[in-house]
């Protein structure tokens, strides 16, 4: 039978070999173990053996070339076999599988199991770390406990002096800064604004703390490097990290959502008349226009879920209850506070949670359940003398309501032209949810409320 | 004895083609040492050998399919792939491995004995290795107790004159080897290892006095491997001549037996014909086991490294 | 109870020998001489001369006696007359009685305990105060215990001698004169668990062996001074009881490791990777580790005493990663 000669791997690290010469030539006689060839390997020259009785046919590999192992360079049959078919293929294919290059290694090693030790996954890293450059540009040295705190309260590393050494930002820094900045914090939100507006802090939507004259000069209590680029007319202030989430949820809501807008002038002359009486009553009963904006709101959200929504992406929720945002400005920045079910709550509770809620938000004391879970959002900048504005949607809520200064102007009345207390109210639509006939119809009953303030306990 | 021949051959084919990788280390030549020893077991003694193990796991009775697979580094080997050819095991035959330190199992082998003892049992364990190993520290601590503590083991060294590249009288002091028993206070034997009637007898009376009165004993059984040392080692003309392999050639143990029983009349050309032809099925049969035997799933790699039970 | 820690071990000794008649004693000294340590002392007269097996100087040989014997079902103590002669006997201990089950894949699992006294004592010198821990750990298919108390000594070296694998067990000669309390009836530790030796808010201290006795002082000691440690006992060191780690640190923000030996790939550096990457955002300050000095241990009363690790080292480096001064 004929036998294949192929070349052997004649170390475990032989890829190819050579044939240095042949000891039996086309038409010798050989018997098993017969050395037929010496090979040159990668480690010495070693003996080809033939491994069948027969007759050399064939030498199929010239003195001097090399192949690699597992090419066929010879066969040993009967004198008078046929071999055309062996040799026809010199790439083999026949009984004996085609052998791959051999490796050291027994087979494919199988690539290992992950090396990690399983043990605990990694504490997600917080979210949005401040990336902590100074004004100067140097590398701010924290532990990673340091950093984790700063990012949670809001606090700016840059800010943060560190008393580890080579200046390392550790825990007892950030948590003496936090504390440095909730009393400036507190002792700013304390001082008078100068506005017509009420005893109570009006939440005022996006300013800067301009109205806050008494403490002292905005540096300190601001989270902003003092060492910057100095002279040029101009001041670098970085990120902080509450700009940075202002600037990214925000700009989230502009670009994507198709956002329509809708405007109406209200006739709050009887809000005004409504709370003068309330005041002559009693200072208990003392609200301002925010907190019957507020109940007005809830109250109209109550009756037209179709704008008290959420856009999930791939569905529309609905809400049942009423919980409204109310924009709260604070040192740089501006959060939402929520007034869980507003529409079930009277004006002087409204008056209450809402004042210390912003109160709240401005020391830096909320919890984050304090500041979601709200299905939609409130602002005014009316106390800053702001006629109307558009706000900006807080998503996945469908709309805000933008509340603009109560003026006295000029408007026609049955004919003539009267004087009477107006504000300007601008709607901002999610058209994906919200279309131009349903948000207008929610203005109109707003407007019926605000107008008729009696509506609120009817 | 042939089918471990032709088995081996298999097996350096095997290596050439790749099929087997690491270390290979046959026993072409040594034949009558291990059939003749193990020839005297009953199933319920123990073997604890040397790497050099293929020949001696088929004459215990391991199916060939099941070490072929295990060479080429399968599941269905009989150390489930996780082993290779140097460590071929099996609970069920009592053949404790298949070890790769030079002499480290031989106190392996003392502790089995020291358990059969200890269970007042009559097993025996035999504990082959080669003439190098007796110069190892290792021989020395292990005999010295099997000596002092009078266990039932039987210590056959597969003398084949070198220790891998190494001759003997190279390495060591006193070239008569089975003299080291005389340290131990251990009975010792010479028999002429290729000689597979003469390694039976031997062994066996070592095996029945271990049995009855447990006296260790230490037997040289001078044999002479026909291959290199492995795989990757030069058959001749290195550290030994081709004329002096030639010469042992001459003395092959299958060869010396089949003249034996011819002469007796035991079995015919024809007969030789159809033996070598069964034989060379079997080791066929055994290749395309193992070649269609799968690779060890990639859990393996972490299985069986401790066991989670306790007693 | 109060009992001394070599009292304890040679009460687990005796209950699982009279518990498991496979169960046997081998080593230098154990029988006649009633153990180099006493530890085995009556052992002989209780059980007899095959189950309490003095052997002569031959860590390698006996060692692999016992492996062999493991293979066949039996299960035996070995005891190293102390872990620095072990070194002979490693072969045995790692190519034979760690690998056995897996190169056999599954077939022969070695149910074996090796243990002895390790780690420095009093001026022993170089080549009789090593400590082992780290070089041990490092296999697999091995478990490695290092009791510190006379009750972690009892339960775990039971649990050693119950468990199917080779566990290696890590005592010490300062160690066995040392006392405390130990729970009455049957007492077992299970490997791969730690232990809060001591609670406290202020900084971790992971440690094990004789060394946990240093961390218990420093924790008194730096109490008086309002600072409280939380003192994690490791009380096995493969496999290393990583949640018990990680709920320390994060608890206190900081972590000190205290190891006796070397700093080169010890002990400590395993415990520090753990750290590292389980309990980074947790972290106020780097892990500090305190640790033999980096030479063979000298004979001189004085350089001993500096070569160790010690009270006033674990102080000042609990005080540095609270960025206290000292």
């Amino acid at each position: 039978m004929a036998t294949r000669v192929v070349m052997e791997a004649l170390s475990p690290t032989m890829e190819e070999g050579r044939l240095v010469r042949w000891l039996k030539h086309d038409g010798d006689p050989v018997v098993t173990g017969d050395v037929i060839a010496e090979i040159e390997t990668d480690k010495a020259v070693m003996e080809l053996a033939a491994r069948a009785d027969g007759v050399l046919r064939r030498q199929l590999l010239a003195e001097g070339a090399s192949a690699p192992v597992g090419q066929l360079i010879g066969v040993i049959a009967a004198t008078d076999e046929d071999i055309a078919s062996l040799i026809g293929a010199v790439a083999p294919a026949a009984a004996t599988p085609p052998p791959r290059a051999p490796s050291a290694t027994p087979g494919a090693t199988p690539p290992p199991t992950p090396r990690v030790a399983a043990a605990v996954e990694p504490p997600p890293a917080p979210t949005a770390a401040p990336v902590a450059v100074a004004g100067n540009g140097e590398r701010v040295r924290s532990s990673p406990l340091a950093r984790r705190l700063a990012s949670e309260r809001g606090l700016a590393l840059d800010a943060v002096a560190g008393s580890g050494p080579a200046g390392r930002i550790i825990k007892r820094d950030v948590e003496k800064r936090d504390v440095e900045t909730r009393d400036v914090e507190t002792r700013a939100a304390a001082a008078p604004l100068a506005t017509p507006a009420p005893a109570s802090p009006a939440p005022a939507a996006p300013s800067p703390a301009a109205p806050a004259p008494a403490p002292p000069a905005p540096a300190p209590a601001r989270t902003v490097p003092g060492a910057s680029t100095a002279g040029d007319g101009y001041r670098d202030a970085p990120l902080t990290q509450m700009r940075r989430t202002i600037a990214r949820r925000l700009s989230e809501s502009i670009g994507p959502i198709p956002t329509f807008y809708l405007t109406v002038d209200c006739d709050v002359t009887r809000v005004s008349e409504m709370r003068q009486a309330m005041a002559a009553l009693d200072d208990a009963y003392r609200v301002s226009v925010n907190d019957v904006m507020l109940k007005a709101v809830a109250t109209a959200l109550a009756q037209h879920p179709e704008v008290n929504a959420h856009w999930l992406g791939d569905r529309i929720r609905y809400f049942e209850r009423v919980h409204i945002g109310m924009a709260v400005a604070v040192d740089d920045g501006l959060i939402t506070p929520v007034l869980f079910d507003a529409d079930r709550k009277g004006l002087r509770q409204l008056a209450r949670e809402s004042r210390d809620l912003a109160g709240r938000a401005r020391a830096r004391t909320l919890t984050s359940a304090e500041y979601t879970g709200s299905t939609f959002s409130v602002s005014n900048l009316g106390m800053f003398g702001i006629e109307a504005f558009t706000a900006i949607i807080n998503p996945p809520e469908v709309g805000i309501l933008a509340i603009g200064a109560v003026e006295a102007r000029p408007v026609v009345q049955d004919g003539a032209v009267v004087v009477r207390q107006r504000m300007r109210l601008t709607m901002s639509c999610d058209h994906r949810v919200v279309d131009g006939a349903t948000g207008a119809h929610f203005l109109r009953t707003l407007r019926q409320l605000i107008e008729n303030p009696l509506l609120l306990v009817a | 004895m042939l089918l471990q021949r032709r088995f081996e051959e298999r097996c350096a084919e095997a290596y050439a083609l790749g099929k087997i990788g690491g270390f290979c280390h046959l026993y072409i030549g040594q034949e009558a040492t291990g059939t003749g020893a193990i020839a005297t077991l009953r199933p319920d003694d123990y073997i604890v050998t040397t790497y050099r193990d293929h020949a001696q796991a088929i004459a215990r009775g391991i199916a060939p399919r099941a070490i072929m697979a295990e060479l080429f580094g399968r599941s269905d080997g009989c150390s489930h792939g996780k082993g290779g050819s140097m460590h071929l095991f099996s609970r069920e035959h009592n053949f404790l491995g298949g070890h790769g330190i030079v002499g480290g199992h031989i106190p392996l082998a003392t502790g089995v004995a020291f358990a059969i003892k200890y269970r007042g049992g009559d097993q025996v364990c035999l504990c082959f290795f080669g003439e190098a190993a007796v110069n190892n520290g290792a021989f020395h601590e292990a005999l010295n107790m099997a000596g002092l503590w009078k266990l039932p083991i039987i210590y056959v060294i597969e003398n084949n004159r070198y220790g891998m590249g190494t001759a003997l009288e190279r390495a060591s002091a006193i070239n008569d080897i089975a003299e080291r028993a005389r340290a131990y206070a251990m009975e010792r034997a010479v028999v002429d290892g290729q000689d597979v009637l003469a390694v039976r007898q031997v062994v066996g009376d070592a095996v029945q006095r271990a049995r009855t009165e447990q006296l260790p004993m230490l037997i040289e059984a001078r044999t002479y491997r026909f291959m290199g040392h492995s795989m990757s080692d030069a058959v001749s003309g290195t550290y030994r001549s081709k004329a002096e392999l030639d010469e042992h050639v001459k003395r092959d143990p299958i060869v010396l037996l089949r003249a034996l029983m011819q002469g007796n009349g035991e079995i015919d050309d024809a007969g030789l014909a159809q033996l070598d032809a069964d034989v060379r099925a079997i080791c066929e049969d055994a290749w395309q086991f193992a070649d269609a035997s799968p690779e060890p799933p990639l859990e393996a790699l972490l299985e069986d490294v401790t066991v989670d039970t306790t007693s | 109870m109060i009992t001394t820690y070599r009292d304890a071990l040679a009460q687990a000794l005796r209950e699982e020998m009279q518990r498991d008649d496979r169960v046997f004693l081998m080593g230098e000294e154990v029988a006649a001489y009633q153990g180099a340590y006493k530890v085995s002392k009556g052992l002989l007269q209780e059980f007899g001369e095959m189950r309490v097996v003095d052997t002569p100087i031959t860590e390698l040989g006996f060692a692999g006696v016992g492996v062999g014997a493991a293979m066949v079902g039996l299960r035996p103590v070995i005891e190293f007359m102390t872990w620095n002669f072990a070194l002979l006997a490693l072969d045995q201990v790692v190519n034979a009685a760690a690998k056995m089950l897996y190169m056999s894949g599954g077939q022969f699992n070695v149910p074996i305990v090796f243990r002895g006294p390790n780690g420095a004592a009093l001026q022993l010198a170089a080549q009789h105060s090593q400590a082992w821990e780290s070089w041990l750990a490092h296999i697999p298919g091995l478990k490695v215990v290092t009791p510190a108390t006379p009750a972690d000594a009892k339960g775990l070296l039971k649990s050693a001698i119950r468990d199917d694998n080779p566990v290696i067990v890590l005592e010490g000669e300062m160690l066995y004169n040392t006392k405390g309390e130990i729970p009455d009836g049957e007492h077992l530790v299970p490997i791969g668990v730690a232990e809060r030796k001591r609670e406290g808010t202020d900084c971790s201290i992971i440690t094990y062996g004789k060394m946990v006795l240093v961390a218990l002082q420093a924790a008194d000691t730096l109490a008086a001074q309002g600072i409280t440690l939380d003192v994690v006992d490791l009380r096995s060191v493969r496999p290393m009881d990583v949640p018990a780690i990680v709920a320390s640190v994060r608890r206190t923000n900081r972590a000190v490791v205290l190891e006796e030996g070397w700093a080169v790939a010890g002990i400590g550096a395993q415990v520090v990777d753990i750290v590292q990457r389980e309990c980074f955002d947790d972290l106020d300050a780097p892990v500090i580790r305190v640790h033999q000095a980096d030479a063979p241990m000298p004979y001189a009363r004085n350089l001993e005493r500096a070569a160790k690790p010690d009270l006033a080292q674990t102080i000042a480096a609990v005080k540095r990663v609270m960025y206290v001064e000292a």
